[in-house]
């Protein structure tokens, strides 16, 4: 492999660690944190795409402020959810809360059933972001690629933010390792929690919408990344964004490097990745600490 | 489903009266249709089912001068669920005949279950080699293909354009890598070779990494095996990365059939190989066409071909026995050595009970996979594995 083809890889394993960031980055706010082991996650992710799907014809070369109004809808969407069900499931055990997020993959896969219906369709990115930059002399790589991973950055950087130095973040922080103390302190955990699995919906719906122009929508598109992503999120420590960032880009890389070198060994790679890491550091790359 | 109670009655009262009133009237064939009729390949198997059905419905209701009775079972394209699904046609509805399906690993299943309990199978899609080769049996007829056939006409295509190094592309799983094996073994016969497999898992989409390595290696050309949502996505990264100008793309018919107007510009020119091809203009697929789209008000495509010819299958053996089902091994010699008068050419079976077929080179043109010429003449799956 020459110098070039090695730097374009790396690239794609970035871009692809990235995305898979911003979906766990998701699940570690609710999952991690709030402890609600959420089968659905993969589902938010599509419902994304599909938004994108729907939202893309309609704003034209306004591709950011599509994306804009699909996190805004999203999250509202995620706030409802809380209200009705996620809200029931906390002071439940684990098992229940995977039958009731199971359950709702299956809903929500018949409702996008019958309100899109089965067919698999693409998103196209807009006319500014298309095309592609020229990288060694038959190298490509397309523009879209780059403002994605870009996005999943800033995303992330936003979100590091928000959690850590921000007083809305301390008390996410307070509520995860202690919702009683808080509640006593007089912060409203209840509006407090419905918030973050809101921002958790959010994330993951804001993932698919990117992912939308490189990947297809189609149906059962959720549950292949629902599994990765509850990977990145074991591997990186439960509950840690920076862990979640490092464990994504290692499952880049792991994913990439794999199917080019190893394609019979590529869809296990990155599980044999997480059981070394595992027999390593049983509680991830970070524990929980920021 | 609802048990179907009242076919039952009134087919144990069909029986009970031939039985009184002598053998001159034998009650129905019961011809099992196993299929998807939910799911990814719902319309698949709709399709098949049409395809069936337009031959019986010409055949004035009969096949071979035999009445025909319909039993369904959706198999979901559920392979864990294919034996108990198989079971309900061979023990419950007590079927002759079994048509079935669209999906290999399912087809497998049946394929087991027909050899152990001796009922007649056609099978009119699932590519899987192992029907025609390890598994085969006197009772076990495909009227499709086998997954390594198309491959290989492929392989011919590619070496015939003088390309000798390739690089092959598909899913990870029996009709990828079966159909790259098919590509391989003609490829490197007509003097090219494969420098690179690459594979990713089914039904992941995720090309940019793989398509680098293409970019990397400069093969002269590449072969893709995918189909429905997967191709179309593939075709149009291909085409985005720029590989579509500087090297050549050739595929299995499947990467195109059905995909060709969400596919677009980026697939113009995109040469495949198939079985059959919607362009042929021959009385005989003209007239199944124009009698396919006034019975359904939809095109045909080659998976109603399949379902008409399962039927056509069916019929031969039926007509060398003059409707007595009972003489089992003569009717099964008889279907062996028809020659059908199918939509896409006419075809006769291997002895290992799978299509000999002319393949096609089709090209992408406008809406249409246009017929540009023939491949290979007479193309006969080698049944490996198999003893008959």
């Amino acid at each position: 492999m020459d110098l070039a083809t090695f730097a374009v890889q790396c690239l794609n394993a970035v871009q692809y660690g990235l995305l898979l960031f911003l979906v766990a980055s998701g699940l570690t706010l609710i999952f991690g944190i709030m402890g609600v082991i959420n089968l659905a996650h993969g589902s938010f992710y599509m419902l994304g795409a599909y938004l994108a799907f729907g939202l893309a014809p309609l704003f034209g070369q306004n591709f950011v402020l599509m994306l804009v109004c699909g996190t805004l809808l999203a999250a509202l969407f995620g706030y409802l959810l809380e209200w009705a069900f996620f809200s029931y499931l906390y002071q439940r055990d684990h098992l229940q809360q995977v039958l009731m997020t199971w359950a709702l993959i299956l809903v929500f896969e018949e409702l996008r059933s019958m309100l899109v219906g089965n067919d698999v369709h693409g998103v196209k990115a807009p006319d500014w972001l298309a095309g592609t930059v020229a990288l060694g002399e038959l190298m490509t790589y397309p523009v879209y690629r780059l403002f994605a991973s870009l996005a999943c950055l800033a995303i992330g950087a936003a979100l590091w933010f928000t959690v850590n130095r921000t007083r809305l973040g301390m008390m996410i922080r307070a509520g995860a390792s202690n919702r009683d103390m808080v509640r006593g302190l007089g912060i409203p955990i209840t509006w407090l929690y419905r918030v973050v699995f809101a921002g958790g919906v959010a994330l993951a719906a804001l993932a698919g919408m990117i992912a939308a122009p490189m990947s297809s929508v189609y149906p059962g598109m959720g549950g292949h990344v629902l599994i990765v992503s509850f990977v990145v999120v074991v591997i990186g420590g439960i509950g840690s964004i920076p862990g979640a960032l490092v464990a994504a880009l290692l499952v880049g890389l792991v994913d990439t490097f794999g199917k080019v070198f190893f394609a019979e060994l590529s869809g296990i790679g990155v599980y044999l990745l997480m059981a070394v890491i595992l027999v390593w550091r049983p509680e991830g790359l970070m524990r929980k600490g920021w | 489903m609802p048990f179907p109670f009242s076919k039952l009655a009134l087919a144990t009262a069909a029986a009970a009266l031939s039985l009184g009133a002598a053998a001159q009237t034998p009650p129905p064939l019961k011809v099992g249709f196993m299929l998807p009729y939910t799911g990814t390949f719902a319309a698949l198997g709709d399709a098949i089912e049409k395809g069936f059905k337009l031959h019986v419905d010409e055949q004035g209701g009969k096949l071979g001068g035999r009445a025909i009775q319909f039993f369904k079972v959706d198999d979901e394209s559920e392979p864990s669920k294919a034996t108990d699904n198989v079971n309900k046609l061979i023990k419950r509805d007590q079927v002759d005949v079994i048509v079935g399906t669209v999906h290999s690993g399912v087809a497998l299943a049946m394929a087991r279950a027909a050899k152990e309990s001796n009922t007649l199978l056609i099978v009119p899609n699932a590519g899987a080699d192992a029907i025609t080769g390890p598994l085969c049996a006197p009772n076990i007829f495909r009227s499709s293909f086998s997954n390594w056939q198309p491959g290989y006409a492929t392989g011919v295509i590619a070496a015939q354009k003088g390309h000798k190094r390739a690089m092959t592309i598909t899913w990870n799983y029996a009709a990828g890598t079966e159909t790259v094996k098919g590509f391989t073994e003609a490829f490197e016969k007509g003097g090219g070779k494969v420098i690179k497999d690459l594979s990713l898992p089914f039904p992941n989409v995720e090309f940019q990494a793989l398509l680098t390595e293409i970019a990397a290696q400069k093969p002269d050309v590449v072969f893709a095996f995918f189909a429905g949502g997967g191709a179309v996505k593939f075709v149009k990264d291909y085409d985005a990365a720029g590989l579509r100008k500087s090297v050549p793309l050739v595929a299995s018919g499947f990467l195109t059939e059905g995909t060709v107007p969400a596919i677009g510009a980026a697939g113009q020119g995109l040469v495949t190989a198939m079985h059959y091809a919607d362009s042929m203009e021959t009385p005989r697929n003209t007239a199944f066409r124009n009698k396919y789209a006034v019975t359904y008000k939809s095109n045909p495509d080659v998976y109603a071909v399949q379902g008409y010819d399962a039927a056509q299958l069916l019929a031969a053996g039926l007509a060398a026995v003059k409707g007595d089902f009972a003489k089992r091994s003569e009717l099964q010699a008889a279907m062996n050595k028809a020659t059908i008068d199918s939509p896409r050419g006419k075809f006769t079976l291997s002895p290992q009970r799978n299509p000999t077929q002319d393949f096609y080179v089709r090209e992408v043109k406008g809406d249409y996979n246009v017929m540009s010429g023939v491949a290979v003449k007479a193309l006969a799956d080698p049944g490996r594995g198999c003893r008959i």
